[in-house]
């Protein structure tokens, strides 16, 4: 099953990597020949401009990809730098990073993401010219969720450092005067990688499915860039004359999930046998 | 004794969340794009630059935010939500309809769900390994990988548009009566019931499993206990408290699923008041619908640890 996500991935990497070298330009308008049925020319027909279907479906992959992966890396890094905190120096610093975890762990995740992307660059001294660019547009949805995305991973590297920390490696680094610093990044995150690297894996497809989800509101990536999330929405205001547009943006975020998902599983399963990590499960 | 202050301390931590919320929201919602004295000018050509500058002093919008958040949280605490700009009347009573229509679509959906998730993990746990478990299983899987507003979509594709048997959205008028009520309400709920069935079927699977080694079950079955009685009367009773729990916490997360389901079929919530208070500038409805909302994933959390305490004296006599 690992073997299968993981292949999925590569398949869909690569044909989103070779997409504008076989397929149409995802944003070349031909009005006159809107809602077409699949034919060779349009493997998967066109949509209501005119669109190549397959080829904005593999270029919003491409947006999809980018946005989950990176938001998952800035999470896990922010997740670890707090719990490695929170979990080494103990006392307030970790009673205050803990309530703060817990705090927006108890938010409903949604309406606050809602909230924040609705917020106006241009007020917080973004260049009004920057705004319109692809990277912008990915940056700003990979910190906002990656601002609320971080706690798994802080909840989990806190109790990993809970563990590692008492261990006698560390505690001859101390005697030997290491600066809390240097044994932190040298002595315990090589420990504490592992059950990370799980972690991130699967909480990239829920990112996907976050991310589409803004993206169908209107809120995450907007058109005329692709993304599956907003592919979904021009195709429910069609919904009634031609239904099929519909049937492909969300199966392609269903395979990805799954296949993200069933990564995570096998790698969870081979770096950690036993089966003790208890908060990595979804 | 114990459990009252535990759950003081609980109440009192809850209170300081939506106290930081309500401050961080604040704040956020003057990044919003436009700004409501530019609204007013805009929705009236009379006003003129004079006007704009009293109406920004009669509203305090020359302060800082973080003095006008302190002016609107005294005013909060005098169950004064204000005025929403966007619907014309009190936020509460704007709200109210709202919370009504996702209470139902909430309530409707966790029905249907434990209905059909409970028996089928129940099932599931007397026969491991069987076609019915790897069912669940897999339906477990798929459905953490489905984004609930696809599903929603694809049945309107189905049932609505190729069938024509139900309506894609909308809520009956109060004179369509009670079969028009129900009918709009089909397809929202059968697309977050599909969402959460799989999870809760191997949530429940877990839970039965985790119970059928005790002693208990054993003493049961060696004083002659029918099959049936064992399951029902002693392994379930045990597996549902778990279970309470997982429901009571996942209020939040069917909130969320609830407000992208509402945008989908077009159901006038919670979720859809929100989305369009955020979007439409209505300061006082956002702040006091996305406060709710917190409330509500809050509340659940505690209803979830006295849920627990209540029904499993284990807890109890520890506390």
């Amino acid at each position: 099953m690992t073997r299968c996500g993981a292949a999925i991935l590569i398949v869909l990497l690569l044909a989103a990597g070779l997409a504008p070298l076989i397929l149409p330009p995802p944003d070349a308008l031909d009005l006159a020949a809107r809602f077409a049925a699949p034919s060779p020319e349009h493997l998967l027909g066109t949509d209501e401009l005119g669109r190549d279907l397959a080829a904005r479906l593999l270029h919003g992959g491409r947006i999809s990809l980018t946005v989950a992966v990176a938001t998952a890396v800035l999470a896990a890094l922010i997740g670890t730098a707090i719990g490695m905190v929170a979990g080494y120096h103990g006392g307030v610093a970790d009673a205050l990073l803990m309530r703060l975890t817990d705090g927006v762990m108890a938010l409903p995740l949604l309406p606050l993401l809602i909230v924040l992307a609705a917020a106006d660059p241009v007020k917080l001294g973004v260049p009004a010219a920057a705004m319109d660019s692809e990277g912008f547009a990915i940056g700003r949805l990979v910190v906002i969720i990656a601002c609320v995305g971080w706690t798994t991973v802080a909840r989990l590297v806190r109790a990993s450092t809970l563990s590692v920390r008492a261990r006698d490696y560390v505690r001859a680094a101390v005697a030997m005067g290491a600066s809390p610093g240097r044994i932190m990044l040298c002595h315990i995150l090589p420990n504490i990688a592992s059950p990370v690297v799980v972690a991130t894996t699967l909480s990239v497809g829920n990112i996907i499915l976050i991310e589409s989800a803004l993206s169908f509101l209107g809120l995450g990536i907007r058109p005329p860039l692709a993304s599956w999330g907003n592919m979904l929405t021009g195709a429910m205001d069609v919904v009634w004359s031609t239904p099929a547009l519909a049937v492909w943006p969300g199966a392609a975020i269903f395979l990805t999930v799954t296949a993200f998902n069933l990564l995570g599983d096998g790698l969870q399963r081979a770096l950690n046998p036993r089966g003790d990590w208890a908060e990595t499960a979804h | 004794m114990g459990m009252i202050s535990a759950g003081a301390a609980r109440l009192l931590q809850s209170l300081a969340v939506l106290l930081v919320m309500s401050f961080v929201v604040y704040g956020l919602m003057g990044l919003m794009p436009g700004d409501p004295i530019d609204l007013m000018i805009a929705g009236d050509p009379h006003l003129t630059a004079a006007d704009a500058v009293r109406l920004k002093l009669l509203y305090g919008l020359d302060r800082p935010w973080t003095e006008r958040w302190l002016r609107w949280l005294l005013q909060v605490l005098h169950g004064e939500l204000g005025y929403s700009r966007l619907y014309a009347r009190p936020v509460l009573a704007a709200m109210l309809p709202a919370m009504l229509n996702t209470a139902t679509l909430m309530a409707a959906s966790l029905v249907v769900t434990l209905a059909v998730a409970l028996p089928l993990g129940i099932a599931a746990s007397l026969r491991p390994g069987s076609l019915l478990d790897g069912a669940v299983n897999l339906l477990a899987f798929a459905s953490v990988s489905l984004p609930v507003f696809w599903l929603g979509l694809m049945l309107i594709v189905v049932f609505a548009v190729t069938l024509a048997w139900l309506p894609a959205g909308g809520m009956a008028e109060a004179t369509a009566g009670g079969a028009g009520v129900l009918a709009h309400l089909v397809l929202p709920v059968g697309a977050l019931a599909l969402a959460g069935i799989g999870q809760y079927a191997r949530h429940m699977r877990a839970a039965m499993m985790a119970e059928a080694g005790h002693d208990y079950i054993r003493t049961a079955k060696a004083k002659g206990c029918s099959p049936w009685r064992v399951v029902l009367g002693h392994q379930l009773r045990n597996a549902l408290i778990p279970i309470t729990t997982i429901v009571a916490l996942e209020v939040g997360g069917l909130f969320s699923g609830a407000l992208i389901t509402e945008t989908v079929f077009a159901w006038p919530g919670m979720g859809r008041l929100i989305y369009d208070s955020v979007m439409g500038n209505d300061f006082n409805l956002a702040l006091s619908g996305l406060l709710l909302a917190t409330a509500v994933t809050l509340l659940g959390s505690i209803l979830a640890d006295l849920a627990y305490w209540r029904l499993d004296p284990r807890v109890r006599r520890r506390s």
